[in-house]
């Protein structure tokens, strides 16, 4: 009787225990951003057709067939902090880029494309130096912007202030098209090597 | 009369569901907690046999391990699998087996229950007061500090709650007391 408890409770264990190893991606994920991170990583899905509208009017593909990789941060430009600080973080990167003259192209979407028109594109644009070339600020079409957060997988949620709060991060989508990476907007270095990787 | 209260239990479940997604206060503290109370009053008073006490009680805690991650917190909202789950298996794999294994327990393995059970909402209480990103994609960043700080609360009178028992003296006589600690 003893002995089989013993065995059972033991059995319970393994498996309770590769369950929550399942669950966590082997401990690697407790957060849906890190679970996020690693699924990208792994499928490193093609990204679809996506035009927007960047700041000086004209319209770009997310993913181009040229040879560069593309760096995209959502943001929404009448954001009062976070955001400014992660175009901030943007800006710095677009200086090591440049620095290290890598084909890189790098947009900040917009995910609030309604209240964010071209003129808005444009002073969001000069309060953090970006000066179109490198890096642009661009808005993509109303009715897509739910199929691009859906397949990024950027949840936006309204603050209790009239803004947003979102996962904010840079995503990298190589030269094969394909979205194969998430980082985190200050972490400069992991983006230039995954960018020298992925050329 | 259990299993009245039971079904008044998930029903309050339910009915809180209107504020899930926007108060994870509500979601884990509120919510959770009926769900698991519901399978716990439906099997209350009924037992197992012996074997299977450890077991159930493994099942009970890796479950209530589980649904502590903030991954399925995000997951039961974004995905309609997860979001029926939770109100099948937070009964089913946490309050029932929890029910059936509590009284059959070793004394000492409740009391390390307990005591798990409030240093582990001290950790959570911590995690969600000071971590410096959002910890869930679907929750605002005051909501997760305001979840933090509900678990210190939680924490807090669940130890009264089971330090209370202690100081009104013991119920069973003292020379049993000891024939228990002898077994040990």
């Amino acid at each position: 009787m003893k002995l089989g408890g013993f065995i059972l409770t033991t059995c319970a264990v393994l498996i309770g225990g590769a369950g929550l190893l399942w669950a966590t991606d082997g401990l690697r994920a407790f957060t849906a951003e890190g679970a996020r991170r690693l699924e990208i990583a792994r499928i490193q899905p093609q990204v679809p057709d996506i035009r927007v509208e960047t700041m000086s009017g004209a319209f770009k593909t997310l993913a181009t067939t040229t040879g560069e990789v593309t760096l995209v941060e959502f943001i929404y430009t009448t954001c009062a902090d976070l955001c400014q600080a992660s175009g901030g973080e943007f800006a710095e990167l677009r200086d090591l880029i440049v620095q290290q003259d890598l084909p890189v192209r790098m947009l900040s979407v917009s995910f609030d494309p309604e209240v964010d028109d071209v003129n808005a594109l444009i002073s969001y644009g000069e309060l953090h130096n970006a000066y179109d070339e490198t890096w642009t600020i661009a808005r993509p079409d109303v009715s897509a912007l739910q199929s691009i957060l859906d397949f990024f997988q950027v949840t936006v949620i309204p603050d209790n202030w009239g803004g947003y709060q979102h996962n904010t991060a840079v995503l990298l989508i190589n030269p094969d098209g394909q979205f194969s990476g998430v980082y985190n907007t200050n972490a400069y270095k992991e983006i230039t090597q995954a960018v020298k990787a992925a050329l | 009369m259990n299993f009245i209260l039971a079904g008044i239990s998930f029903l309050l479940a339910i009915a809180v569901q209107f504020w899930v997604a926007g108060d994870p206060v509500i979601h884990v503290l509120v919510q959770f907690p009926l769900l698991a109370i519901s399978g716990y009053l439906l099997v209350a008073g009924q037992t197992i046999r012996d074997v299977w006490v450890g077991p159930a009680l493994v099942l009970a805690v890796c479950s209530i391990l589980f649904w502590m991650l903030p991954r399925t917190l995000d997951a039961v909202l974004n995905d309609w699998g997860m979001h029926f789950a939770k109100f099948a298996l937070l009964p089913l794999t946490v309050g029932v087996p929890l029910a059936l294994c509590w009284k059959r327990l070793h004394l000492i393995v409740r009391g390390f229950v307990k005591t798990e059970t409030i240093s582990m909402l001290g950790i959570l209480g911590f995690l969600y007061t000071h971590a410096p990103v959002r910890i869930c994609n679907s929750y605002l960043i005051d909501d997760q500090i305001r979840l933090g700080f509900s678990f210190f609360y939680v924490a807090g009178a669940l130890s009264l709650l089971w330090i209370i028992p202690v100081f009104r003296g013991a119920e069973v006589p003292t020379n049993q007391i000891i024939k228990k600690l002898r077994i040990l």
